[in-house]
């Protein structure tokens, strides 16, 4: 489903990833852990080919992100939902048209976006808000909509980027509760966050980076895998609630 | 791009409704430079017209015949010119058509020469020249010619004007040029404006997968929107402005000068013409070029 073969990503002096290899199989829900700086960042812009690695192969279903051309890229982020800390939605959009906009650059028909889109906003649950803009809405609803865009052309794979780190711990479990949801419908699901509560309470496969390696990668809590590193990461503390 | 036309143009004015402000300074950068660029191509086409018929005196030479000197002996000394290798035609023109040539150029105001008690003007033989060369040795010579009465050739002075006219020419165009290249300056950066306003939004929808045509698209049909409003805006300023000052010169004064004149009709589609391939032009290879920075990724 996703695979590092040896990924070596460096920013000049400074290592972003070293010889990292990973698999995550198709319907896995993974959390991708470690300190600022650690390479979670880094991991989820290689998938993207936002950057290219100087050494080893990524691979994303059948594609090889290393090896396309930049005129696929959008075919590849087309594959993977992605869904952001700071939501990204189009401000000048309506939730509806938000959502139904990553079926437009699909080339999708009118009648399956207007058959798909309230099926996806039902699915999150922000039917009710479909025509309000994003800044009407609260954090955690905006988060929904991003949610709902991201899934909406059944990606094979959710990319969330600290979705909960700008919701409070309310919030932020419902979004969890939403993405295990989605997760249940068979799609695989790569969450990056700090959140202590979350990981521990979710109980799931959690891979740690630190200073651009895997440290650990085995399922559970968080405290299992990277104790040690929570001291040198500044904006940890109002995440762990 | 062009197979989702539809959803492009729809898009392309949702844009534009939705950023009014940008629209706006848009539109109005580009109707201002088209109006500085209106008034001086403007300048210039009058300016071309009047170095035409200037050269085209420069071309002739009026010989005028004595009063009833015979119309064989007319006809010979044409003969006689036309055998010259210099002398490309020779023409005929009698009183009768002399007067109808004022009275035509006078215009409206040609009844005045209808009180003249008989007609008092020559025969004439106009001399078509293919060089200046040829037109001064037959200026020069002319009058010694039996049966020529005058000659009509104001060769300095047709010298100075075609110089002068040469000089505006050259000098508006050096102009217009310069004013072309500070607005592409302008108006690019007007787009970069807009499109930097919405620089957040491109990267959101490159990063769910949009193509680059696809983000281009709706910014590609709103630059040649913009483009055809200021053309439309500009054209229409243009012609009211030159309209108004030759209200103000007066046409009657323009006729009895013999001063051409290009018709307003004319200006009007010729330069709704050029500023609708300027404008649309301006606005969306202004657009993709300034978009580029932020899709290429």
């Amino acid at each position: 489903m996703i695979r590092f073969e040896n990924v070596t990503k460096r920013y000049g002096e400074n290592v972003g990833l070293e010889e990292v290899t990973i698999n995550i199989a198709k319907g896995d829900f993974i959390f991708l852990v470690g300190p600022s700086g650690a390479g979670k960042s880094t991991f989820i812009k290689l998938i993207l080919r936002e950057i290219k690695p100087e050494e080893g192969e990524i691979y994303l279903d059948d594609m090889c992100v290393t090896q396309i051309s930049n005129r696929e890229v959008p075919k590849l982020r087309r594959k993977a939902g992605i869904v952001f800390q700071d939501f990204r939605l189009l401000e000048k959009k309506t939730v509806y048209e938000n959502v139904a906009f990553a079926m437009e650059i699909i080339h999708k028909t009118k009648k399956e976006i207007r058959r798909q889109v309230p099926q996806i906003l039902s699915l999150v649950g922000i039917s009710d808000k479909a025509y309000k803009y994003p800044e009407e809405l609260s954090a955690g609803e905006q988060q929904r909509v991003a949610i709902a865009r991201a899934i909406v052309n059944n990606p094979t794979v959710l990319i969330a980027d600290e979705p909960t780190g700008n919701l409070d711990p309310t919030t932020a479990m419902e979004i969890m509760d939403l993405l295990n949801k989605i997760n249940r419908r068979g799609t695989t699901v790569v969450m990056v966050t700090h959140a202590k509560n979350i990981v521990d309470v979710m109980n799931k496969r959690v891979i740690a980076i630190k200073d651009g390696r895997i440290v650990r990668d085995e399922c559970g809590l968080y405290d299992l895998v990277c104790e040690e590193s929570s001291d040198d990461d500044t904006d940890e503390e109002d995440l762990y609630v | 791009m062009f197979r989702r036309m539809g959803y492009n143009i729809k898009q392309a004015f949702v844009q534009i409704k939705r950023n009014k402000a940008m629209t706006f300074t848009s539109v109005l950068a580009i109707t201002a430079m088209m109006l500085i660029l209106g008034v001086f191509f403007v300048a210039t086409i009058n300016i071309n017209l009047f170095a035409e018929v200037v050269k085209q005196d420069f071309d002739m030479v009026e010989l005028y015949i004595e009063e009833d000197y015979s119309l064989d002996g007319i006809k010979k000394i044409g003969l006689e010119y036309e055998s010259d290798e210099g002398v490309s035609k020779v023409e005929f023109r009698s009183k009768e058509d002399a007067l109808e040539i004022m009275k035509s150029r006078w215009g409206d105001n040609g009844y005045l020469l209808d009180n003249l008690g008989g007609n008092p003007l020559p025969d004439s033989l106009i001399v078509y020249v293919k060089d200046a060369e040829t037109a001064k040795i037959i200026a020069s010579e002319a009058l010694d010619v039996e049966g020529v009465e005058d000659v009509k050739y104001y060769q300095e002075t047709v010298e100075k004007l075609t110089k002068t006219t040469n000089f505006i020419q050259m000098a508006s165009l050096v102009i217009m040029l310069f004013l072309v290249l500070v607005s592409i300056v302008v108006v690019s950066n007007t787009i970069k404006l807009t499109v930097f306003a919405r620089s957040k939004e491109i990267r959101i929808m490159k990063y769910i997968g949009a193509t680059n045509w696809f983000v281009r698209g709706p910014f590609f049909i709103e630059g040649i929107i913009i483009g055809l409003i200021a053309a439309l805006v500009s054209t229409g300023l243009v012609a009211i402005i030159y309209d108004n000052i030759m209200a103000i010169i007066g046409a009657d004064i323009i006729r009895i000068l013999s001063v051409p004149i290009v018709p307003i009709e004319y200006l009007a589609v010729n330069l709704a013409i050029i500023f609708v391939a300027l404008g649309v032009g301006i606005g969306s290879c202004g657009s993709v070029i300034s978009m580029r920075r932020f899709l290429d990724k």
